[in-house]
C-alpha cells in the first residue's frame, strides 16, 4: 500500500509531467487561459492516462517484451518485438483518446466544445507518450501502471490548474508588451517549477 | 522649506517640462515626504488614511526587532564560534573590528552588534543599491510611479540571507528576485510569486554551496577545532539525529533567537513582537498565521503518531519545529504577503494549513532541505490563485442556492 502511495505522490509532485520534465507542453501553454477550460483539459488527461498506461503495460508484457510471446506457444519465446514500441504506443494512445472524444461528444457537448482541438491533440500529447515509455523503463506491474497513470495525470491536470489560475489573476497585471501572452506564460511555468522543487529528492 | 523647494521643482517634471521623464522620480522623493496632494474621493471608495506606504511603513517597523536580532546575533554567534576555537574569516569586517579595537567576545555587546552590522549593513545597502536602481528604472521606463513596496522587499531579502555569502550573489539574487519576480508583472501588487521568496529560492538553488550547510556562522572552523561551533544549523542537524540534536540547546535560546541560522529568522520572539503589532493594525492576516500554525501542529503531531525507525525526523515535537529555522519569520512576514498570498478570508485559513502542512512534511520527508518554511510558501503561492478560484466559485455556488430555494 505504501509503495503504491510513493508511486502516486512522486508521479504527482516529484517528477511532475508538466514543471518537472516539461512534457506537454504545447496544451500546457495553450490550453491554460481560463480556470473551467483547464479543469476540463486535466480532466481529460488524467482519464486518457489512466487508461493508455495500463494498457500499454498489457501490450509490452503480453506482446512485445522479450519472451513475451511464450504464452501462445514455446517456440515464440525468442522473439524480442520492443523495437515495435513507439509505434503501438502511439497507436495504442491515439484509439484510447478517441474513443473518450466519443463519449465527451455524445455525453458532455459543452465540455467536447470547449476542448476543442485539443483533445485529438492529447493524442500526440508527449505527456501522454512519456506516462507509457517511463512505465516500460521502471519496469512497473499492471498495479503499478494504473497508480502511476493516474498519478502523473494528476500531476498534470493540478499544475495546469494551477497555472490557468495565476493567468487568470493575471488580468490585472501590467506586462511588458513584448511578454504578453506566451512570453511571460514561458516565465510563469518556470517560476512555478521552481516553486515545484520544494519536492525534489524527497524520498518515500 | 522642503515642500516649498518641492514645489518649485514640480513643473519641470509635469507633461511638457524639461524633466518630464523623471517624473516617477520626483513623485517617490514628494509622497515620501508628504501625504499626497490627490485622495481618494467619491463615494464607491473606503475612505481610510491607511494607504500602500502606511502599510509598508508598518511591516517596516514590525520588522525592527528581527532586524535588531540580526545584528546581535549574527556578531553573538561568530564571536562564540571564534571563542570556541574557530578562526575569524580573513575579510575586512575581521580587519574593521581589529581597527575598532573591539574584541571577539560573545559577553560584550557592543562588539557582538559591531560584528553583526558588519555583515548585516553591506548586504542590506546591496540589496538596496540594487534593486532600488532597478525599480528605478522600470518605473522611468515603463512609466508607472516608484512603489514603497521594495522598502519592504528590500528589507526582508537579507534578513533570510546567511551572514557570509558574497555580495555579488546578493546583487545577483535581489536582481532576479525583482525583475523577474515582480517588474515583469508590472510592479508592486500584479506579481504572483513573492519577490523575496524569489530571490532566496534563486540563490538556494544556484548557488547551494552558499546557502545550505556550514555557512550560517561567519566563522571558519580550524582542523584544530572540529567540535567547535560547525556552522550548520540545528535543522540540519536535526535531520540526521532527530531531538537528540536539540541536547544541548535549550527552548528559550531557540524562542529568542540565539542560534545560528539566516541573519533575520532566528528570533521567534522577535517575529511574535512584530506579528502582534501586525495583526492589531491589521496588516497582516491573522487568519493565514493561524493557518499556518494549525498546520503545522497538526501535521507534526501526525508525523509524531506515525513515528519512523529510519528516519528521527519525525519524531521531532510541533514546538521545536516553530522555534527552528525560518519558521516564525515565514508565518509572519512571507507568508501573510498580501499579493502574493490567497485573497478570500477562507482562502486564507487553507492557504495558512497547507503552507504549515507542507513545511513539516518537506522538513522532515525532504533530506536534500532540511529548511522549508521558504518553499512551503512559494510553492503555495503558485497555487494560492487556484484556491482563491474555488473558494469564489464555491460561495457563488452557495449564493444561486439560497436565491433559488
Amino acid at each position: 500500500m505504501e509503495h503504491y502511495l510513493s508511486i502516486a505522490v512522486r508521479a504527482m509532485f516529484v517528477e511532475n509531467m508538466a514543471l518537472a520534465f516539461f512534457l506537454g507542453m504545447c496544451s500546457f501553454l495553450a490550453v491554460s487561459k481560463k480556470v473551467e477550460t483547464a479543469i476540463g483539459l486535466g480532466f481529460a488527461v488524467v482519464v486518457v492516462q489512466t487508461i493508455t498506461v495500463p494498457l500499454n503495460n498489457l501490450i509490452y508484457h503480453y506482446l512485445l517484451k522479450e519472451g513475451a510471446l511464450a504464452w501462445l506457444s514455446p517456440t515464440l519465446a525468442t522473439y524480442d518485438l520492443s523495437f515495435l514500441g513507439f509505434l503501438t504506443y502511439i497507436g495504442t494512445i491515439a484509439a484510447a483518446v478517441q474513443i473518450v472524444e466519443m463519449i465527451l461528444d455524445r455525453h458532455v457537448p459543452a465540455l467536447y466544445a470547449t476542448l476543442g482541438i485539443f483533445l485529438p491533440l492529447i493524442a500526440v500529447n508527449c505527456a501522454i507518450l512519456g506516462g507509457t515509455l517511463f512505465m516500460v523503463e521502471r519496469s512497473y506491474t499492471l498495479a503499478e501502471s494504473v497508480v502511476f497513470g493516474v498519478g502523473s495525470g494528476g500531476g498534470f491536470a493540478l499544475a495546469i490548474v494551477a497555472l490557468a489560475a495565476i493567468r487568470e489573476r493575471m488580468r490585472y497585471s501590467n506586462v511588458p508588451e513584448g511578454l504578453r501572452g506566451l512570453g511571460i506564460t514561458f516565465i510563469i511555468t518556470g517560476l512555478m517549477a521552481i516553486g515545484f522543487m520544494a519536492f525534489a529528492g524527497i524520498q518515500l | 522649506m522642503l515642500r516649498k523647494l518641492l514645489d518649485s521643482v514640480e513643473p519641470q517634471f509635469h507633461k511638457g517640462g524639461r524633466l518630464e521623464r523623471f517624473y516617477p522620480l520626483y513623485e517617490a522623493t514628494d509622497t515620501f515626504l508628504y501625504t499626497p496632494g490627490s485622495v481618494t474621493a467619491g463615494a464607491s471608495h473606503v475612505r481610510d488614511s491607511v494607504d500602500l506606504k502606511r502599510i509598508m511603513s508598518i511591516v517596516v517597523l514590525s520588522l525592527a526587532g528581527t532586524i535588531a536580532m540580526a545584528m546581535y546575533n549574527t556578531g553573538l554567534q561568530a564571536n562564540l564560534s571564534i571563542e570556541s576555537g574557530s578562526q575569524p574569516l580573513a575579510n575586512w569586517q575581521t580587519a574593521a573590528m581589529g581597527a575598532m579595537g573591539l574584541p571577539f567576545a560573545s559577553n560584550d555587546l557592543i562588539a557582538c552588534i559591531v560584528h553583526g552590522a558588519l555583515y548585516f549593513l553591506p548586504v542590506t545597502l546591496v540589496v538596496y543599491t540594487v534593486g532600488g536602481t532597478l525599480e528605478g528604472l522600470f518605473a522611468q521606463i515603463r512609466r508607472h510611479e516608484i512603489n514603497e513596496g521594495f522598502l519592504v522587499t528590500g528589507m526582508l531579502i537579507p534578513l533570510i540571507l546567511p551572514p557570509a555569502i558574497p555580495l555579488w550573489q546578493v546583487a545577483v539574487g535581489t536582481a532576479f528576485g525583482v525583475v523577474i519576480g515582480k517588474e515583469i508583472f508590472g510592479g508592486t501588487g500584479m506579481n504572483i510569486l513573492n519577490p523575496a521568496l524569489v530571490a532566496r529560492a534563486f540563490l538556494f538553488f544556484a548557488y547551494p554551496a552558499y546557502m545550505s550547510g556550514e555557512v550560517w556562522v561567519a566563522a571558519a572552523p580550524t582542523a584544530a577545532t572540529p567540535d567547535a561551533y560547525t556552522g550548520a544549523t540545528y535543522l540540519a542537524a536535526t535531520t540526521v539525529a532527530g531531538v537528540d540534536a536539540l541536547q544541548g540547546l535549550s527552548f528559550m535560546d531557540a524562542f529568542i533567537g540565539f542560534i545560528p541560522g539566516s541573519m533575520g529568522e532566528t528570533s521567534a520572539l522577535a517575529c511574535l513582537a512584530g506579528a502582534i503589532l501586525l495583526i492589531v493594525t491589521g496588516v497582516g492576516s491573522w487568519r493565514i498565521m493561524a493557518g499556518v500554525t494549525l498546520g503545522t501542529i497538526a501535521m507534526a503531531m501526525t508525523l509524531n503518531a506515525i513515528g519512523s525507525t529510519t528516519n528521527p525526523y519525525f519524531n521531532v515535537p510541533f514546538w521545536w519545529h516553530m522555534v527552528l529555522g525560518g519558521w516564525a519569520f515565514g508565518t509572519v512576514y512571507m507568508a501573510t504577503d498580501p499579493v502574493s498570498a490567497a485573497q478570500t478570508n477562507s482562502g486564507r485559513w487553507i492557504f495558512g494549513v497547507l503552507v504549515g502542512v507542507l513545511t513539516v512534511l518537506i522538513r522532515v520527508v525532504n533530506p536534500a532541505y532540511p529548511e522549508g518554511v521558504m518553499l512551503a510558501i512559494l510553492l503555495m503561492n503558485v497555487f494560492a490563485p487556484t484556491i482563491d478560484f474555488f473558494v469564489v466559485r464555491s460561495n457563488v455556488r452557495r449564493r444561486r442556492l439560497r436565491e433559488v430555494t
